[in-house]
């Protein structure tokens, strides 16, 4: 499972820097979203991939009955979707915008502010 | 005091709600933003206090202890950096009240400006390394909006470049605590470093160094990594630039001295190393690309690179005396830098543009905002006595007591070089007569002239009082590089001895 | 866009949708839910009924300006910190009341449900202003 799940990785980071690299402004946001899907998949699997119940003590009882799974990774993953879902939004917005500004999704077109 | 190490996130947080919630009217929000900007300077101050014999203010956040929950953790240099955030606060919301166009207050500018001091303060006091991560993107995603906020087409293009690259470092730096979660199993920063002490796994936490170095890197501007910098900085108004350029960048450079003093502080020779390679060519090549610009704000905004490449050289010497250096350099940078903007943005306003070609016998119309001027880009370059000069000598010092003969040549090399371009806006904008007649394009009376000039005459006053009082606050800076070279204390302080 | 199908759909799959959100935002505290994935919800109704009808139409059922709603949003979230530090405890600490219901039975009210329904807002305010002001483009 680690090794399948890290060949995912690979190419989600592979795909992900292929599309950036590309001149097309949408290319560049779906690349951006696979890069930070792959980081979320790394948290995943570097903390361990291990089967296990739910991380809470039954009731009355002191300590758990079986090995719980952790729980932080998925916290962590958790928050990272979130900022990445509201950093992506925006950057939706904002690519649209140039767009309109600039009436070309060529990145090589946008050379206003390099000299 | 229970409440008061959280106080510095949740008072810009609030100011932002009352603004969010007074949206109609721009007076009720500049009162809100200035008022918000006051109790942040207050708050740091009190800090301060708490801080300033040398405790460490620790607090768990929800009472979850560490290394479990969220840690708040405040020392001597991240309680000077919380003052130098509240002092930039009051003067840049006092600039923008006069400087901004209406269009851009109304479309949200405190709010946004509020939620970012909230992101920068958040990652000054946090002692998690996620956490860290999350106030990066509180403050990435307001600045964001605040780059791209009033949509001309340099704004947007540059906004596209500064995202682009931020996104591609966040992506790295998650990737980096992902690693460590799983070698370590835990984000707790004082935890990672007594974990990293114990361990043996050398290796894997070279890697996450060096993809940490490239993370923070690109978000400081430090070589070769800088390329978003130049392009986006110079597009938006006055305020925004100069906020950016004293906050934004200095996140960045914090959280290398953070993350190199407490964490990656085992394998010194190739790390510190590393970073004193990328200081010396980050200096030199900011300086080298502002010597061939023509643009007041664009000679400013690539010379925050060649500044971030001291404050590194002080990071990578790795003494006591070289991070006490690079703690005044940031102090001395933050300020002067953002007051540079300010000017920059005040010869916007009076001419309506900053080239260099067409401006001209500014000294004659403006001996005022020339002095203010002459005073700041005096500082940056390093001339005795005012403030720059202390910083770098500290910085040549420490830099020949380890023997490092290069880094101390290109240090004064570039150092000659930053005089250079200082003197060239200079010449050209307020020394040499105006190519042909500049009438003003905003007429102001004497009154709101002063008024306007404000808050560039306040961060001129702070420039020279480091300068008179270079002695004290010294000391503070040694004290907080000697919590920073004995990380031993941080760990104790958040973990309370438990190991 | 004018269909029928989705206009008619719409008008019987909003109610259902706003229901679903507030069922995932109460049962959030103990089995997966929460405020984060039930404002996801409440804004995809809103979305999808300005796909179906237009933006306009969306806000004025609505009532409120996102921007408002994502705003009193954090001050909810903001407050529910606070009642910790009557009781001498660290910001943010959970603090629980029990509220009588009558007949011998009580509701439990957190501060974590609370700052839920703070999130709930800031998420449904921010979809919905960033939603609308893509669909008043065109």
């Amino acid at each position: 499972m680690e090794v399948l799940l890290a060949v995912v990785i690979g190419t989600l980071y592979g795909g992900g820097l292929y599309l950036m690299m590309r001149r097309n402004l949408v290319q560049l946001i779906i690349g951006l979203g696979l890069l930070s899907h792959g980081a979320n998949l790394l948290i995943f699997i570097a903390a361990g991939l291990r089967q296990g119940g739910a991380p809470i003590i039954a009731e009355g009882k002191k300590v758990f009955l079986t090995l719980p799974a952790d729980p932080l990774p998925q916290a962590l993953i958790l928050t990272s979707i979130v900022i990445s879902f509201a950093v992506t939004a925006f950057a939706l917005v904002l690519f649209l915008r140039t767009y309109q500004e600039v009436g070309t999704n060529d990145l090589d077109e946008m050379k206003e502010t390099d000299t | 005091m229970t409440l008061l190490p959280v106080l510095p996130i949740i008072v810009p947080l609030a100011g932002a709600v009352l603004c969010m919630l007074t949206r109609k009217s721009l007076l009720l929000q500049k009162i809100i933003a200035m008022a918000t900007s006051f109790i942040i300077l207050l708050v740091s101050i009190l800090i301060m206090l708490e801080t300033k014999d040398g405790t460490i203010a620790v607090m768990s956040v929800g009472g979850w202890k560490a290394p479990f929950g969220i840690t708040l953790a405040i020392d001597m240099l991240s309680s000077m950096m919380l003052i130098l955030v509240g002092l930039l606060a009051v003067g840049i919301t006092a600039y923008s009240c006069q400087d901004l166009d209406e269009e851009r207050m109304r479309f949200g500018f405190f709010p946004l400006m509020l939620i970012l001091l909230m992101g920068v303060n958040g990652a000054f006091i946090t002692g998690d390394l996620f956490n860290l991560y999350v106030w990066f993107e509180v403050l990435l995603t307001a600045s964001f909006i605040l780059l791209a906020l009033g949509g001309e087409r340099p704004q947007l293009e540059g906004s596209i470049k500064y995202v682009t690259l931020n996104l591609l470092s966040s992506a790295l730096f998650l990737a980096g605590i992902g690693i460590f979660y799983g070698m370590a199993g835990t984000l707790n920063m004082a935890e990672l470093a007594h974990v990293i002490q114990q361990g043996e796994r050398g290796g894997l936490v070279t890697m996450v160094a060096v993809m940490f170095i490239m993370a923070f890197g690109i978000k400081c501007g430090m070589f070769p990594l800088y390329f978003w910098l130049p392009a986006s900085y110079p597009t938006p108004p006055a305020a925004v630039t100069a906020l950016f350029s004293g906050l934004l960048t200095k996140v960045g450079v914090y959280s290398l001295i953070r993350v190199f003093t407490l964490i990656f502080s085992t394998d010194p020779e190739f790390l510190h190393g590393l970073i004193l390679v990328g200081a010396s060519l980050t200096m030199l090549s900011g300086v080298l690309a502002a010597a061939c610009q023509y643009d007041m704000r664009k000679i400013l905004a690539v010379h925050i690179v060649s500044q971030i490449g001291y404050i590194l050289m002080g990071l990578g010497l790795f003494t006591r005396l070289a991070l006490t250096g690079a703690i005044v350099y940031l102090m001395h940078v933050i300020i002067v830098k953002t007051n540079l903007f300010l000017i920059a943005g005040a010869v916007k306003r009076i001419k309506g543009t900053t080239d260099l070609h067409k401006l001209g016998g500014l000294y004659k119309e403006r001996p005022g905002l020339s002095i203010l001027f002459i005073l700041s880009a005096m500082s940056l370059a390093g001339i005795p006595p005012l403030s720059g000069f202390f910083a770098k000598l500290t910085l040549i010092i420490s830099g020949l007591q380890v023997e490092s003969w290069w880094i101390v040549v290109t240090a004064l090399g570039v150092s000659l070089l930053t005089l250079y371009s200082m003197t060239k806006i200079w010449a050209y904008v307020f020394w040499k007569p105006a190519p042909e007649p500049l009438p003003d394009v905003n007429p102001m009376s004497q009154g709101q002239w002063m008024l306007f000039l404000l808050p560039i005459i306040g961060f001129s006053v702070i420039i020279v009082a480091i300068s008179v009082f270079a002695g004290p606050i010294f000391e503070f800076a040694d004290v907080a590089a000697g919590q920073l070279m004995n990380p031993q204390g941080y760990m104790d302080a958040v973990l309370g001895g438990r190991q | 866009m004018t269909s029928i199908i989705l206009r008619t759909a719409t008008l019987y799959m909003f109610p259902p949708l706003i229901l679903f959100s507030v069922y995932l935002l109460l049962r959030g505290h103990h089995y997966p839910g929460g405020g984060f994935v039930g404002g996801l919800m409440g804004g995809a109704a809103f979305a999808l009924y300005s796909l179906a009808f237009n933006v306009a139409a969306a806000r004025k059922l609505l009532r409120f300006d996102p921007r408002d709603i994502a705003a009193v949003g954090l001050a909810i979230s903001l407050l529910s910190g606070l009642p910790a530090l009557f009781s001498g405890e660290v910001f943010l600490t959970g603090t629980w009341w029990k509220i009588p219901l009558g007949n011998g039975n009580y509701f439990d009210l957190g501060t974590p449900f609370i700052f839920d329904i703070g999130v709930y807002l800031v998420v449904l305010g921010v979809l919905l202003t960033l939603v609308f002001s893509l669909g008043e483009e065109e």
